[in-house]
């Protein structure tokens, strides 16, 4: 076989079906190959390489497998690595694939040449430059291997033109073997031991769940635990809709536009259970003030996670699901007491809230309303970052994992489109929603095209504020109010943009159109950018302004 | 604190750039970083001298841990081991120094390893002391160029009960 046959025969073994990529000079072989293959795939052309990386990232959170990209040398990897980027810091499994210049010429700065396993080192789980086709299947195996086990990662391979062209004898390793990567999945039992006993001995414990919970499906087991034990539990970004989010032990989301409840708890608490998840900065604030009476248990795959921010006392290290169905029955049940009455207090009051308007449209409205008419269906909503990714983590309840598409650890303004696309093809079945703003949907609304000419029916709403509004509401509450560089109001006709690519564009300046107007774009069977021209200083409350403690919030009270 | 760090790792292209990239991408200072075959070619020995607290340390192990061509991380500096660097000093010697040189180099098991009308080249192996004490006892004749190899060093295998 050529390079390219095993490079397509790999592909079917790893059971992709749907993939997303760009093609050039570099890798005209390979997508020659999958020209004679066309039909057993579905491949989707996007419009600039970054996009085809965050619909792998969107395609593999939504469905849980790996997703797969591929672009050609030089400026189509570089332009991968955001997306590998994004990919990598939220622990998402994906394997790129990247054109080279032939072997022979690699270090020569030919045309189109670029280190690209030199660049995405330090962005990757690991890469590969496959120097001889020997190699190549081999490397394949081991990549997606390597993306979706142990704490998952984007893996790249980068394959020079001449690899595709030569042959060899194929054989497709039937198991890997890495004497230096043997993830561990079952924890330690003494720990474990060790975690239940805290629990036993603990008067204001806290269930602190992040991603990890989604990776390795966990929710189940942390709910059981919750009800066992009546501890209250809080859900980072990365892990909304691994908790039901009318339930009563239910914080929501904590740290910087987390709940004022959620933060408090971990302020008050004597002991954090955290359970795939990693003491980021924007959930913990000042470190140094972070949960400064609490014992800490810390379950996650990742043994360098362990101790990184803060300091562990309980590590276990392992997969959350295996260690909590180990664990449940060593915890005993726990009756409610004054710290379960003490956090419902605080939940009564303050509870998450803003202002609404009848005269300008809130944000917070709209994703409130877009909730309202969806929530009796299969959804799945991605977000760009900024206040459109805080609103919505705020006041669309998930429900289940996997169901909202974020770039919590990289915080990618772009991301959200693209990712759309790749749930959507990943999920025909789900209505998958962008919730952007003006600012990040720009950055990659080339995809319009791409969504027209595969059909998918991805609906978008634009929170238009004409302002990069998370940067906007920093320079105001920090920075005098000198808004420098933020004002975007010259911005496209966004509804002509959408008729000029072919799909309905509508815009919404009222609040009484608002649910009338998200009721017309579900009905629409194909896709719809909706225009939200928002209240234009509207601010993410509430708020730990950044160095302060958890308990420093502002803003956000009735 | 100074930490002396064994390291086996897959004998790969790009292993050391995955290796150097993640000490100056996770902010550690790597002192000296050697790398060698095994006796088993597929295998190369690095030994990493790193500055820095316990908590740095463990980040460190950890993170090295993580990378797929490593196989395996020990910080010897914790067990009883042996240590050694090799040093060449090119030193001024003009006739008149050269026995004085030359005795200092002995006192070393050292040796003289080249020779010119007005320098001596001294090679000298040892331990980290043993390395800044000759350098010490040279400085006042002046050096004019100096090379380290950097540690390499291995767990002592007898541990001293009986």
């Amino acid at each position: 076989m050529t390079g390219a046959e095993i490079f397509v025969e790999c592909l079917k073994r790893e059971g992709v079906k749907e993939f997303f990529g760009y093609p050039g000079g570099a890798v005209i072989p390979l997508f020659d190959e999958l020209y004679k293959h066309w039909e057993e795939f579905r491949f989707i052309l996007v419009r600039h390489e970054q996009a085809a990386a965050h619909a792998a990232d969107g395609y593999a959170r939504a469905t849980g497998k790996v997703g797969v990209c591929i672009a050609t040398s030089g400026p189509g990897a570089t332009n991968l690595t955001t997306g590998i980027a994004t990919a990598y810091m939220d622990s998402v499994p994906i394997v790129a694939f990247t054109g080279q210049v032939r072997t022979a010429m690699i270090g020569s700065d030919a045309f189109q040449e670029a280190d690209v396993t030199g660049i995405t080192r330090p962005i990757t789980k690991h890469n590969y430059l496959v120097k001889d086709v020997e190699d190549l299947a081999r490397i394949i195996k081991e990549a997606f291997y390597i993306a979706r086990t142990g704490r998952p990662g984007p893996v790249l391979v980068d394959v020079p033109v001449d690899i595709g062209l030569a042959e060899t004898e194929f054989d497709y390793p039937e198991k890997v073997e890495l004497r230096g990567y043997k993830p561990n999945y079952k924890g330690h039992p003494l720990q474990i031991k060790k975690v239940a006993k805290a629990i036993e001995e603990s008067e204001r414990p806290l269930l602190y769940v992040g991603g990890g919970v989604v990776i390795s499906g966990a929710h189940e087991e942390v709910r059981q635990l919750a009800e066992k034990a009546n501890i209250p539990v809080t859900t980072t970004l990365m892990a909304l809709g691994t908790f039901p989010p009318d339930h009563p032990l239910y914080l929501g989301m904590p740290g910087m536009h987390g709940t004022r409840y959620a933060n408090m708890a971990f302020i008050e608490c004597d002991l954090i259970i955290a359970v795939g998840a990693r003491f980021d900065d924007r959930v913990t604030g000042k470190i140094d003030a972070f949960a400064p009476h609490a014992k800490i248990a810390h379950i996650d795959i990742d043994p360098a996670a362990i101790s990184k921010n803060v300091e562990v006392h309980i590590p276990v290290v392992g997969d959350a699901k295996l260690i909590l169905r180990e664990l449940l029955p060593l915890v005993k049940p726990r009756p409610r007491n004054s710290w379960n009455d003490q956090i419902d207090e605080w939940k009564r009051k303050w509870p998450l809230t803003y202002r609404n308007s009848d005269s300008v449209v809130k944000p917070q409205y709209v994703v409130e309303q877009i909730y309202e008419a969806t929530k009796d269906r299969e959804t799945i909503i991605a977000t760009e970052v900024g206040q459109n990714q805080m609103w919505t983590a705020q006041y669309y309840k998930f429900h289940r994992p996997r169901t909202l598409l974020t770039s919590g650890g990289l915080g990618t303004m772009g991301y959200g489109f693209p990712a759309s696309i790749g749930a959507q093809a990943g999920r025909p079945d789900a209505l998958v929603i962008d919730i952007a703003g003006d600012g990040s949907i720009q950055m990659n609304i080339q995809e319009l095209a791409t969504v027209v000419q595969h059909g998918l029916p991805i609906k978008i709403a634009i929170l238009n504020n004409g302002y990069l509004g998370m940067v906007r509401q920093w320079q105001e509450l920090f920075w005098g109010r000198r808004y420098s560089a933020v004002d975007i109001a010259v911005q496209p006709d966004f509804v002509k943009l959408a008729e000029a690519y072919g799909i309905k564009g509508m815009r919404i300046e009222h609040p009484s159109e608002v649910r009338d107007a998200i009721e017309e774009a579900l009905k629409e069977p194909g896709p719809v950018l909706m225009d939200f021209r928002i209240e234009r200083e509207e601010n993410v409350f509430p708020m730990v302004p950044a160095g302060k403690a958890l308990h420093e919030m502002i803003g956000g009270l009735a | 604190m100074k930490h002396t760090i064994a390291a086996l790792v897959e004998n790969r292209f790009g292993v050391l750039a995955r290796i150097a990239g993640l000490f100056s991408a996770r902010g550690f200072n790597i002192d000296s970083l050697t790398v060698g075959e095994t006796e088993d070619p597929t295998i190369s020995r690095m030994t990493i001298v790193v500055e820095g607290d316990d908590r740095v340390l463990e980040q460190v192990m950890k993170q090295l841990n993580k990378l797929v061509d490593v196989i395996k991380v020990s910080d010897i500096s914790s067990q009883k081991f042996v240590d050694r660097e090799l040093v060449l000093i090119k030193v001024n010697a003009p006739r008149s120094r050269r026995s004085e040189i030359m005795e200092i180099a002995e006192v070393f098991r050292a040796k003289i390893v080249d020779i010119s009308p007005n320098t001596l080249t001294i090679e000298a192996t040892g331990n980290e002391d043993k390395i800044k004490a000759i350098i010490g006892m040279l400085k006042p004749f002046g050096i004019k160029e100096l090379a380290r190899t950097g540690r390499v060093a291995m767990l002592r295998e007898f541990r001293g009960e009986v």
